[in-house]
């Protein structure tokens, strides 16, 4: 889909809470129709902040925001017809039917009660609840309820839709399919920005990513510009017969977890084949190999300042996301 | 959204309200008609007959408009801080604050939801009454003017304290220590004549007062005051916390960030 207007136009964002801490530091930030966007940022970066201000459930201090050409202040309620959205934490009523929540929501949107039931039956068939339209809320398992926010958020059709932390806390099964569904919709015209601290769901689905730290824009690129950033990857290397001395082999900066296993560091203009051609001439049979890390979480990692013990605290690589 | 999607907006709030209360209508609806019948039973079966008249009716008959009254106010202010702060509370405020519901439309809807159960509550105690004494109501249109405007002044009264309260204990605070005893000594079980008049004078700074006393002469024709004045109280504190409310909204007061 092309559009000359960008779906979400952001300019000198600023934003102090009341303890004069500065959460957002005159952002710029644009996002163009159709676009399937990530902004990622370590915890108190500035994500929630500026997901609230597009919602309004933040005051911004400064700036201007455009949904789509239309003012959140002087036009909201265009600009917020045009937004859907799912927030981190379930926020609907637990004791309230399934289909009643959806169709309620439509029905503050403004749309006719046919409508919203038909819409809503959409919405729940696409996102597998339509079984469970009557259930209460609060009977819904997690990855239910996330399910039912996405419903939720898309029942006025937005062209906009924003989530944040879409998949947190779902297992890797339920991940992938709603991976595909927003993909699809997508695909269907809907812009779509999401927070997300799988890294590998950013990399897996967004075009374009801007990574916030400190309340300021420190990249806003193509996802392949992106990973073209990356200039050596780090790969884990695991052998057959443990290893007595650990290979010492030049331009490869290698150092051993196990005997079993070691990591080499391999730079974007060496080869892999001359690696293997060294370790096969020191009888060092390899079995297995994987990356050590996501490849974006790397980079992440570098322009983020973070160090990777803090890291893995905080951002879950996609296994360590179905473990928890 | 042009008037006809806000209309649909305000319409999904009042059903949703309604539906709120009338989902947990043992909480909202069963323990005032108690209450209410118990009140008729003690003060007005059997201490009542021992009290004589009261401005020329039996205690009973006397008793009843305040009674209808006390559960009207009760519950519009009952029901509309606790819905909003429970709404507050677990966030699902934010399903109307993120939509394009103008505050004014949200504002309508929760009072209205407000007005629905203080007026369900009165029609129940009303039907009850019946079991105790004869209604013969004098002036029909002041009757319902009064309930219903005291039920959107308490509506307001409930939003507003559900805006600032922060916590539950902050909901039952003005219920237990200003609402209630501004109920009870507004007329409801006694005549102001009977005060002395120091006391009358200080009965006469309590709105209630006259909301109970206009409503009572909607019933009997009888009052302690002025009910063109009563009128004028009652309308101008609509106006006032009506205005109030939507500024608290608009301003997002413990809202938005």
């Amino acid at each position: 889909m092309t559009n000359n207007i960008p779906a979400l136009s952001i300019r000198g964002l600023r934003k102090v809470y009341g303890n004069s801490f500065e959460a957002l530091k005159g952002i710029d930030l644009e996002v163009r129709a159709g676009d399937f966007f990530a902004l990622l940022g370590p915890n108190g970066a500035g994500k929630s902040t500026t997901i609230g201000i597009l919602c309004s459930l933040i005051q911004k201090s400064e700036g201007e925001v455009e949904i789509f050409g239309k003012n959140i202040d002087s036009q909201f309620s265009q600009a917020k017809k045009d937004i859907g959205v799912m927030p981190q934490e379930f926020n609907f009523n637990q004791f309230e039917k399934v289909l009643d929540i959806v169709v309620t929501q439509a029905g503050y949107y403004g749309l006719p009660r046919k409508l919203a039931l038909s819409r809503a039956e959409k919405y729940l068939r696409k996102l597998g609840l339509w079984d469970k339209r009557n259930d209460r809320g609060r009977t819904l398992s997690g990855g239910m309820k996330r399910r039912l926010m996405i419903a939720r958020a898309l029942v006025h059709e937005p062209r906009l839709l924003i989530l944040d932390e879409p998949t947190a806390g779902v297992d890797i099964e339920l991940r992938r399919s709603l991976w595909e569904f927003l993909k699809e919709i997508n695909e269907q015209g809907t812009t779509i920005i999401l927070t997300t601290h799988y890294l590998e769901e950013a990399e897996s689905l967004c075009r374009n990513i801007a990574i916030i730290d400190q309340g300021q824009i420190v990249e806003n690129t193509t996802t392949k510009a992106l990973l073209g950033q990356l200039n050596k990857e780090v790969f884990i290397l695991d052998t057959k017969e443990a290893l007595a001395d650990f290979p010492l082999i030049e331009g490869y900066p290698a150092h051993a977890i196990d005997p079993h296993s070691f990591e080499v560091e391999v730079d974007k203009a060496q080869s892999l084949n001359e690696l293997f051609v060294a370790l096969s001439e020191r009888g060092i049979h390899v079995v297995s190999m994987r990356n050590k890390a996501n490849r974006l979480e790397e980079l992440f990692i570098s322009m983020t300042n973070q160090d990777a013990q803090s890291l893995d605290s905080r951002v879950a690589t996609s296994d360590e996301g179905f473990a928890s | 959204m042009n008037y006809h999607e806000q209309w649909i907006a305000f319409a999904t709030l009042v059903v949703k309200e309604i539906r709120r209360f009338a989902r947990i209508w043992q909480q909202t609806l069963l323990p005032p008609a108690i209450t209410i019948a118990l009140y008729f039973v003690i003060f007005g079966t059997l201490i009542g007959p021992r009290i004589g008249e009261m401005s020329g009716f039996s205690y009973m008959e006397f008793v009843v408009p305040g009674l209808i009254m006390l559960s009207v106010i009760t519950n519009s202010f009952g029901n509309v801080v606790s819905s909003f702060f429970g709404n507050k509370f677990a966030g699902n405020i934010e399903e109307m604050l993120v939509s394009p519901m103008p505050n004014y439309v949200i504002l309508l809807g929760f009072l209205t939801g407000g007005v629905a159960r203080g007026l369900a509550v009165g029609a129940i105690v009303t039907v009850l009454s019946l079991f105790f004494t004869d209604l013969d109501i004098q002036h029909p249109l002041i009757t319902i003017s009064v309930i219903f405007l005291t039920s959107i002044l308490f509506s307001l009264a409930g939003l507003v304290n559900a805006i600032y309260a922060e916590n539950f204990d902050d909901i039952t605070i003005i219920p237990t220590f200003i609402l209630t005893p501004l109920t009870y000594l507004g007329g409801v079980f006694y005549s102001m004549s009977l005060l002395p008049e120091f006391w009358q004078g200080v009965s006469k700074l309590n709105p209630v007062l006259y909301m109970v006393n206009a409503f009572r002469y909607g019933f009997l024709g009888v009052s302690d005051i002025d009910v063109r004045w009563a009128f004028v109280m009652i309308v101008m504190f609509v106006v006032v916390l009506f205005i109030f409310s939507l500024r608290l909204l608009e301003t997002g007061k413990n809202l938005r960030a």
